[in-house]
């Protein structure tokens, strides 16, 4: 009766509010704190730095923490919580000299042994964190991981309180990249030791960011604040930032044209096209390191033929997929290795191989007809197949188009067949599918880190290629030093990979975001979520 | 009556035994698993989360713990958040989706058996039609249309609005509208076929030649017999609206325990399926219990030995 | 001052055929389903409602061959065009004619309406009737089966049968997870119906005259619960077809190029933030017309049917 009583009289103020305030004007003079208010789409599933996965939780763990390095305004990686490194001449000792003003919001001063202690406990078996992979570059990291090796034997050792030591176990140049990555953030060990449940609760929750975390509002929202312990203070200007949680895309867009967002990404498809191509100012296209792609299988009938793989793959048009579909600036695929990453000449790798993807539209009928032949197939036996993908309308749009395409130029009727994402994933795995759909987004600015998704047996290469020259290639250029000898193996991997097809690069993504027009100094880097550590409101 | 409700309690407990066995049985035999992501985890890293979660034991054993956990009432921790157990988020999501309904079905409650009772009083002249209209209308808009459609027209163009999520009694306006559309159209609709059948009874006429007023014989007699039948199906509404829909909650970003559901599904979040079928299981039952036993106040005619018939 | 009684002899002939059958109870006669059909034309609201339908059902047929187009056909150069000539009700974000496309999901919609409606229908009124006829044991069981049936969660239920039947078939797989456990209510009915009836004088009347369970079942419980039963499926039409709809918003529905109002909906849901309502208005205005035409021509059934509502 109470909550009746209370719905009518909120009606009726609702009402009078709405007589009497449609003149607009809300806006008092608060100018006085500095909240940048955004979507991060999904509740993240934990703010602990050794248990993230993806971008619900990177996306704020990238505000509150702080690695080894850093990216700078520019997105450069520079020395963070380290002042400075060496690497050994055997080019896999790196020592890191930790900064003297460096301290955990709480006020502790953070140590070398905190980096030591919070790395081998993301590799913690018991710890059971699905990013642990992250740290296998270091040596013993995997055995540790897996029960082969002791903790002692993880070669990451704190020689004092602000030297760390970190052997690997082959060079990997990326590696100083990857210091700044999520997974590698450093955790308090007193905070942790003292109470394990410490990342559940804001109250406990100690970081080393630029900003700490303030407020969560589980499934609702996260509001990060201004961290007055970060050494760089002085260079952050907002006072805060507020991530709200809302799963859906229109709605969340709703919400940025109202006026409840001052920047949103991800964008509804359709906003993208249209924004697109009304030149909105307030659309930016980010760059992003990955490449969407089909999976063949080619452990099946008829996908084991190459002239198959060839044929299906020359038959998509991949601009007009990008023109007409995608609509968000990306880019028709070229490779596997996507655009924007540096070669050893400091030039753009994908630039360097040029176009390995032949499209023929009509060479790729008689490639069809040869290759089904040679697996005593016909066209007909081709439309009982089907494309695997999972549930979303993007994917949707695209499968769609590709069917059309292989349709009209290959005269084949294949099916559609779209799943949850776990199933997806599930049947690529048990290799219970015929062409999937799949997309690789890069974990760090090197294109080993597509070219390495397909060596035998690895736990990404779902199309079951297998071929000894390339795992050798990828074996040559992960074991040397010598920036000439490991980009010419990637450039010969990357050929033959194209020249086999066992799966069909479609197109390069790209990372579209809205801000409103007050927004500045929003950074994006190629392989990471924007930043907003040097952003700022000006209204 | 005592003997009455042990019995049903007894029955409820069996029948909420064979959802949980069944559920689980069918939750392993769906395909995809929790831990399973588009990256490059090798499969010791997988191996650890499986054992982690107690995955690597066979199926009977998992079924086992799951029961013995359960009767500490344990709904186990979720394979998705390792900030929320399965306990938490029920606490968390349940009160949200109740509030939600509950002021749903107030409104439905408020507006539904008038709008049924008019269109009764006037059957086959507009007003009925009208009525029906309306109430028709409420049940023929997919609640994914009218949302977006609440928020597109409404939200963003009455300033006060939010356009969505939760915090303030504002945020609960528009989902809880979209929420009672349909209780309201379908308790408009039985009240009216109620009310038709009683109007035709004997005693109203008996009532009415006995020169009661018009609005005396409908509110006296007609309208309290006509809501019988509202109040045997209330606990099936009751029940739905309290777990929550989760397109209205998607939709509206709330941070209900429908959405969980649902994404949990997707997600093979294993125990979060369990936890949230059980409880949504025992709320049923629950209300029909309820009601059930509600309905021998109401109506002194239903004896309890014939079991609710 | 005794009467003389007088047994004529052919009063202890058999009777003949003619005779016997004279007297059997038979369905109601088609006189009352004159009389219903007769009260329905009364209700203005009802006929409007059975006509929308009926156009419905003949342009599901035609209307996919009106224009010329075909509903998978796609032609990238003319995406998300407004309502024009060409395209009557404009086209999709792959190009495809949606006048071709909104029929062909009006017929596979009402496709899964009453193949739905019908299955319900079949399983409803066996298990229904079963329930109602058997002792109270088996008869508490059945119900709570039932109960259990509704409590499982419905979306796993649905993912395991598009699992186990493929995605190929996802017409069959709607269909079916459309009565999965559309049923129930349905079978609640009838059971609750027959229990009514069984204690019914003239059912006693006629178990007493030694007629058999199934024969009472058949000649005079079916019948009489025909009409509720009618109304249920009526109104189990338009919530099948709603209930696709709700599903493929969460992408279980039909596989495209397929299409059925819902993922029409679902699909045109992206247009309307900008600015391509009519993608979504045009299945929208469709559902709603459809559900609104089923259900006043279930309630003006149910008017028609209770001759306690006659006037």
């Amino acid at each position: 009766m109470k909550r009746k009583l209370a719905i009518i009289v909120s009606l009726i103020l609702a009402l009078a509010m709405l007589v009497s305030g449609c003149g607009g004007g809300k806006k008092s003079g608060d100018t006085a704190k500095k909240i940048l208010r955004t979507n991060n789409s999904s509740e993240p599933g934990s703010l602990d730095p050794a248990l993230a996965q993806g971008t619900h939780e990177s996306w704020i763990l990238d505000h509150i923490f702080e690695g080894l390095m850093k990216r700078d305004e520019n997105g450069k990686i520079v020395p963070g919580m380290a002042k400075e490194y060496k690497l050994a001449d055997d080019n896999v000792t790196y020592t890191f000299k930790l900064r003297d003003d460096i301290k955990w919001s709480n006020g502790d001063p953070v140590t070398a042994e905190d980096f030591e202690y919070s790395w081998k406990r993301a590799l913690d078996p018991e710890m059971a964190s699905t990013y642990a992979y992250q740290f296998f570059y270091i040596k013993n990291g995997e055995a540790y991981n897996s029960g082969k090796a002791s903790r002692d034997d993880v070669a990451v050792k704190a020689l004092d309180d602000k030297t760390l030591e970190v052997v690997l176990e082959q060079p990997a140049p990326y590696f100083l990249e990857l210091t700044a990555f999520y997974s590698l953030f450093p955790v308090n060990q007193k905070v942790v030791e003292a109470n394990p449940d410490w990342a559940k609760d804001p109250s406990t929750y100690v970081s080393n960011g630029p900003f700490q975390l303030k407020t969560w509002e589980h499934k609702a929202k996260i509001i990060v604040e201004k961290n007055p312990n970060y050494y760089d203070a002085s260079k952050i200007k907002l006072d805060g930032i507020e991530f709200s949680i809302l799963e859906d895309e229109n709605t969340a867009w709703q919400k940025y044209q109202g006026g409840e967002y001052d920047f949103l990404s991800p964008l509804p498809q359709a906003v993208v096209a249209q924004l697109n191509a009304e030149k909105n100012k307030e659309l930016v296209i980010g760059s992003d390191l990955s490449t969407y792609y089909y999976n063949f299988n080619t452990k099946v009938k008829p996908f084991n033929n190459v002239k198959v793989r060839q044929a299906l793959s020359m038959a998509i048009d991949r601009k007009t997929i990008v023109d007409k579909i995608a609509q968000g600036g990306q880019k028709p695929a070229e490779g596997v290795v996507c655009f924007d990453i540096p070669d050893e000449n400091g030039k753009d790798f994908r630039d360097v191989s040029g176009n390995l993807i032949k499209e023929d539209l009509v060479g790729a009928k008689k490639l069809l007809e040869e290759g089904l032949k040679e697996e005593g197939m016909t066209i007909a036996d081709m439309n009982k197949f089907s494309i695997l993908y999972n549930t979303s309308e993007g994917h949707k749009k695209i499968a769609q188009a590709i069917q059309e395409m292989w349709r009209n130029n290959l005269g084949i009727e294949v099916q559609l067949e779209n799943v949850e994402f776990q199933v997806k994933l599930d049947r690529e795995k048990a290799g219970d599918y015929f062409v999937s759909r799949a997309g690789w987004v890069g974990d760090y600015v090197d294109p080993m880190t597509f070219m390495d998704l397909f060596v035998t047996d690895g736990p990404y290469n779902d199309s079951g290629f297998s071929n000894a020259e390339y795992d050798k290639l990828i074996e040559t250029a992960k074991s040397t030093a010598d920036q000439k000898v490991r980009f010419e193996s990637m450039r010969a991997a990357e050929k033959i990979l194209m020249e086999n097809m066992p799966i069909a690069p479609i197109y390069h993504y790209t990372k579209p975001y809205a801000q409103k027009p007050y927004v500045t100094g929003v950074s994006k880097v190629v392989n990471r979520d924007p930043s907003f550590i040097y952003a700022d409101i000006n209204k | 009556m005592a003997k009455y409700i042990i019995k049903r309690v007894a029955i409820s407990l069996v029948t909420i035994w064979a959802i949980i066995t069944i559920t689980f049985i069918l939750m392993h035999s769906v395909p995809g698993n929790p831990f399973r992501s588009e990256s490059k985890m090798p499969p010791g890293v997988y191996e650890n989360l499986l054992k982690k979660y107690g995955l690597d034991k066979p199926l009977p054993e998992q079924y086992t713990i799951y029961l013995k956990r359960l009767l500490k009432g344990d709904f186990g921790e979720s394979m998705k958040s390792r900030v929320e157990t399965v306990n938490d988020m029920i606490n968390r999501g349940f009160p949200v989706s109740a509030y939600l309904g509950l002021q749903a079905l107030i409104i439905a409650l408020c507006f539904g058996p008038a709008l049924g009772v008019i269109a009764a009083l006037n059957q086959n002249k507009w007003p009925d039609y009208l009525s029906m209209v309306i109430a028709i209308l409420g049940i023929s808009v997919p609640s994914f249309i009218m949302g977006t459609i609440f928020i597109q027209f409404l939200a963003r163009n009455i300033s006060w609005l939010p356009i969505a999520g939760w915090g303030t009694f504002a945020h609960t306006i528009l989902p809880s509208l979209a929420l009672a559309m349909m209780p309201l159209a379908y308790i408009a609709r039985l009240m009216r076929s109620s009310m038709l059948e009683i109007l035709g009874q004997d005693y109203i006429k008996t009532a009415k030649s006995k020169g009661i007023s018009k609005s005396a014989v409908v509110l006296k007699h007609a309208v309290r017999n006509a809501i019988l039948p509202i109040v045997s199906v209330l606990g099936t509404l009751v029940s739905n609206l309290l777990v929550g829909s989760f397109v209205v909650e998607k939709i509206f970003g709330i941070p209900g325990l429908g959405m969980s559901f649902v994404s949990s599904i997707s997600n093979r979040d294993y125990t979060l399926i369990m936890g949230t079928t059980i409880f949504y299981a025992i709320i049923l039952i629950v209300m029909l219990l309820l009601v059930d036993i509600a309905y021998v106040f109401v109506d002194p005619r239903i004896k309890l030995t014939k079991e609710g018939r | 001052m005794k009467e003389e009684m007088s047994y004529s002899e052919d009063l202890f002939m058999p009777v003949s055929k003619e005779e016997k059958n004279a007297e059997r109870i038979h369905r109601p006669s088609i006189k009352y389903w004159a009389d219903v059909w007769r009260r329905l034309k009364m209700n203005k609201l009802a006929m409007s409602g059975l006509i929308i339908i009926l156009l419905f059902i003949i342009m599901a047929i035609v209307g996919t061959k009106i224009n010329g187009f075909k509903y998978y056909e796609q032609d990238l150069n003319v995406i998300n065009q407004k309502p024009n000539l060409v395209h009557w009700f404009g086209t999709d974000e792959l190009g495809r004619d949606l006048f071709t496309r909104t029929w062909f999901g009006a017929r596979y919609s009402i496709l899964i309406g009453f193949m739905a409606a019908f299955l319900d229908f079949l399983i409803g009124v066996i298990y229904g009737g079963v329930a109602g006829m058997a002792n109270r044991r088996v008869d508490s069981l059945m119900m709570r089966i039932a109960e259990i049936i509704y409590s499982i969660p419905y979306l796993l239920v649905v993912i395991l049968l598009s699992v186990v039947f493929g995605q190929g078939d996802s017409l069959f797989v709607m269909i079916l997870a459309m009565s999965l456990t559309g049923w129930v209510p349905m079978a609640i009915l009838v059971r609750g119906q027959v229990l009514q009836l069984k204690e019914s004088e003239y059912a006693m009347a006629s178990e007493s005259l030694g007629a058999t369970k199934k024969w009472i079942l058949k000649k005079h419980i079916i019948p009489n619960t025909l009409g509720p039963i009618l109304v249920n499926i009526t109104l189990a039409v338009p919530t099948a077809i709603f209930a696709e709809a709700t599903l493929s918003f969460l992408g279980l529905g039909l596989q495209p190029p397929k299409s059925s109002l819902g993922t029409l909906a679902n699909d045109g849901l992206a247009g309307l933030a900008v600015g391509n309502g009519y993608q979504i208005l045009i299945p929208a205005v469709f559902i709603s017309l459809i559900m609104f035409s089923f259900n006043v021509l279930g309630d003006g059934l149910r008017d028609a049917l209770d001759p306690r509502l006659r006037k």
